[in-house]
């Protein structure tokens, strides 16, 4: 089997299609992630609110995906969905050939620690552990022993450049370096996917090109990336952009294609923001 | 996560929180210091009474035959006294036949005695003494050797010579700096020469049993420990081992029936004293003591279950980012609710242990300033840790459930 991924670094509309159209079936290795019809609704004392209404999505593996749309388009709670934190009311989602939208929730706390590397926008890092504690901490939950957690949190720290680092306490560390750490801890499970939810949310500028060279380094090494954001401009990091509206996918297309819409997408989803 | 990894998670919290945690530990502390002094206090008294005190009064495998018991610390109505008051005194004429029944190798001693005054001419005031009349093996029973001089001789005893055998405290107060041997005392006026000072006995409860005088039971004195010459106030018996004591008991009840005339509807009006039945009374005493010891310190302990579960309620409130964090990065439902578990019992055990080592120094420093002679019981300090530890397991239920249950999404968007 080839790869799904072509020069361009993502997989083909057509292929897409094929591994959604089939309720039921389990997708082929090459494909991570595979959400069929996939339906969210929140009670809200009363009031149903489809936060999603039937996405369809599949990404690749070494696929690089940014996820995006305003406020209340349901990209968060998508991100919830396929870091295993939610299950979906409707649809099913397979990640790495895995059915998780039936899974019980110790098989989800599983499925989260092995499958998936979180990096969140506010970083949440334990005040109280140095770098390396906090990196060692999935390998905690994946029941390694401590000699080889350390060894692997510390090149995972190293693979970060923060191998000086290790013994500090995240508030020793800069907003960028505490970022980092956390993508160490995401990668230090070597997981099936880097999740990362509004990943330069909370840094400057000069830090958040920092931070998406580290995840352009992730990808060109073969990790799958899928990253959440509202901002076009970091969006147009990521080969392909998904762009999600009231609960459904709105657009799937590569980068080139959203950046040259980006002026009209960028000022739609400024105001939405602001 | 494994369970040292919890417990090191714990204590570092403890460690990063110290005087939230002092203050968490304060109630397991005290209820735990209590229980290891309550214990300790028990305890002490018990071993004392058990080694020192009935130990000293009732010799090994031996018994008392007395009208009626002396030793009457529990609870005696006033029917029994009545009872006691009336009874027949024991007469030296009795124990001849009591004796004779008994097989070889029994020992036995009669004792006669009364609080007397001692005066001689080195000393300016009398001196209140209990003396003994005593006759018999009663020193080798006693296992009470001299001193300095020596023990009346069988002739003396046979006689009734004015001999007499002091205690230490006797000596200090009638012979202030002198060799009392040789010397002369009065006993009511009556000159007894002083052959012998005994071994001292120690003290109970700041009561000594050094200030004692021993004198023939048949010398002059014996006219004022009762209010007949012939009446005595005990045999004592002993036996070689505690199976010819038991026999031995049973024929001296025999033998004191048929010099009583008892029918045999009639209950003995005489008292067969051991150790045992001595010691009965503190047994008793000792059950509700240890039901003290264990309901005070509970107070302490549920007020610390209390607050630990606050405090734990707080902590969970206070990381529920974190927990979320942990719930994201792949902790299961029990791996959080070890964790806090691990931690309210971590607390627990170092709050018990700190009261284990607050209340062993409590328990010294009684020992050291008040009389009670306390001593740590070794069970009382596993104990005191396990139900430090147990409070804390108790008291973290309901929080660590409660974080256990939180749910990711929620948690993580916690500040």
């Amino acid at each position: 089997m080839t790869s799904l991924v072509d020069e361009t670094g993502i997989s083909t509309t057509g292929e897409r299609r094929a591994v959604v159209a089939t309720p039921g079936a389990t997708p082929g290795k090459d494909w991570v992630i595979v959400a069929r019809q996939l339906k969210r609704e929140y009670d809200m004392g009363g009031e149903i609110v489809r936060a999603l209404r039937g996405v369809d999505l599949a990404i690749g593996r070494n696929e690089y995906v940014a996820i995006m749309g305003p406020s209340g388009s349901g990209k968060s709670t998508l991100m919830n969905l396929i870091g295993c934190l939610d299950s979906p009311n409707g649809g099913e989602y397979w990640l790495n050939g895995q059915l998780v939208s039936a899974m019980s929730d110790d098989a989800l706390a599983r499925v989260r620690n092995k499958e998936i590397g979180f990096v969140f926008q506010t970083f949440n890092l334990l005040p109280r552990a140095t770098a390396l504690q906090n990196v060692e901490l999935p390998l905690v939950y994946a029941g390694i022993p401590a000699d080889e957690r350390k060894r692997r949190a510390t090149a995972a720290l190293e693979s970060v450049q923060l191998g000086p680092r290790l013994h500090h306490r995240p508030n020793e560390l800069s907003g960028g370096q505490r970022q980092r750490v956390a993508i160490a801890r995401a990668l230090v499970n070597s997981p099936s996917i880097l999740l990362a939810d509004e990943p330069t949310g909370n840094l400057d500028s000069s830090t958040s090109q920092e931070i998406m060279r580290v995840f352009e380094e992730l990808s060109k090494q073969g990790q799958t990336v899928v990253m959440v954001t509202h901002e076009p401009d970091i969006a147009a990091h990521a080969r392909r952009v998904v762009v999600l509206r009231d609960g459904i996918v709105e657009s799937d297309e590569r980068r080139d294609a959203f950046v040259d819409r980006v002026g009209v997408a960028h000022a739609t989803t400024k105001v939405a923001h602001d | 996560m494994n369970p040292l990894e919890a417990v090191r998670l714990a204590l570092n919290t403890i460690r990063t929180q110290k005087l939230k945690s002092a203050f968490t530990l304060l109630g397991v502390c005290i209820g735990v210091m209590f229980l290891i002094a309550v214990v300790s206090i028990v305890n002490g008294m018990g071993t004392y009474l058990k080694d020192d005190l009935v130990g000293k009064l009732i010799a090994i495998n031996s018994f008392e035959l007395r009208h009626r018991p002396n030793i009457n610390i529990g609870d005696v109505d006033a029917a029994t006294w009545e009872e006691y008051r009336r009874r027949k005194r024991l007469r030296y004429y009795e124990v001849g036949p009591v004796v004779e029944a008994l097989p070889p190798g029994t020992r036995h001693a009669v004792i006669a005695d009364n609080s007397l005054n001692l005066t001689s001419r080195y000393s300016a005031t009398p001196r209140s003494v209990r003396v003994s009349g005593v006759e018999g093996d009663f020193f080798e029973i006693k296992t009470l050797g001299v001193t300095a001089g020596r023990l009346p001789t069988p002739q003396e005893y046979a006689l009734g010579t004015p001999v007499v055998v002091i205690g230490p405290d006797v000596v200090d107060r009638l012979f202030p700096a002198l060799d009392p041997i040789g010397r002369e005392l009065r006993i009511n006026g009556v000159p007894y020469s002083v052959i012998g000072i005994v071994e001292s006995q120690g003290s109970a409860f700041g009561m000594s049993f050094d200030n004692v005088a021993y004198v023939p039971y048949k010398a002059p004195a014996r006219r004022l420990f009762n209010a007949e010459p012939s009446m005595i106030d005990a045999v004592l018996i002993q036996s070689p081992s505690e199976p010819e004591m038991l026999e031995a008991m049973e024929t001296t009840r025999q033998v004191m029936r048929v010099q009583h005339q008892l029918r045999p509807s009639q209950k003995d009006d005489f008292a067969l004293q051991t150790a045992d039945s001595a010691l009965a009374f503190w047994e008793k005493l000792e059950g509700y003591l240890v039901i003290a010891g264990v309901v005070l310190p509970a107070f302490g302990l549920v007020v610390g279950a209390i607050v630990i579960m606050n405090i734990m309620l707080v902590a969970v409130a206070e990381r529920t980012a974190e927990i979320g964090l942990r719930k994201a990065l792949g902790a299961r439902r029990r791996d959080v609710l070890a964790q806090f578990l691990v931690e309210s019992s971590t607390l627990g055990a170092v709050g018990a242990t700190i009261g284990v080592g607050l209340g062993v120094l409590l328990a010294f420093v009684m020992r050291t300033v008040t009389p009670l002679p306390t001593a740590v019981a070794p069970w009382s300090v596993v104990l005191g840790v396990l139900v430090g530890a147990g409070v804390g397991i108790i008291s973290g239920v309901y929080p660590a459930s409660r974080a256990s249950r939180l749910d990711p999404i929620a948690a993580l968007r916690q500040e």
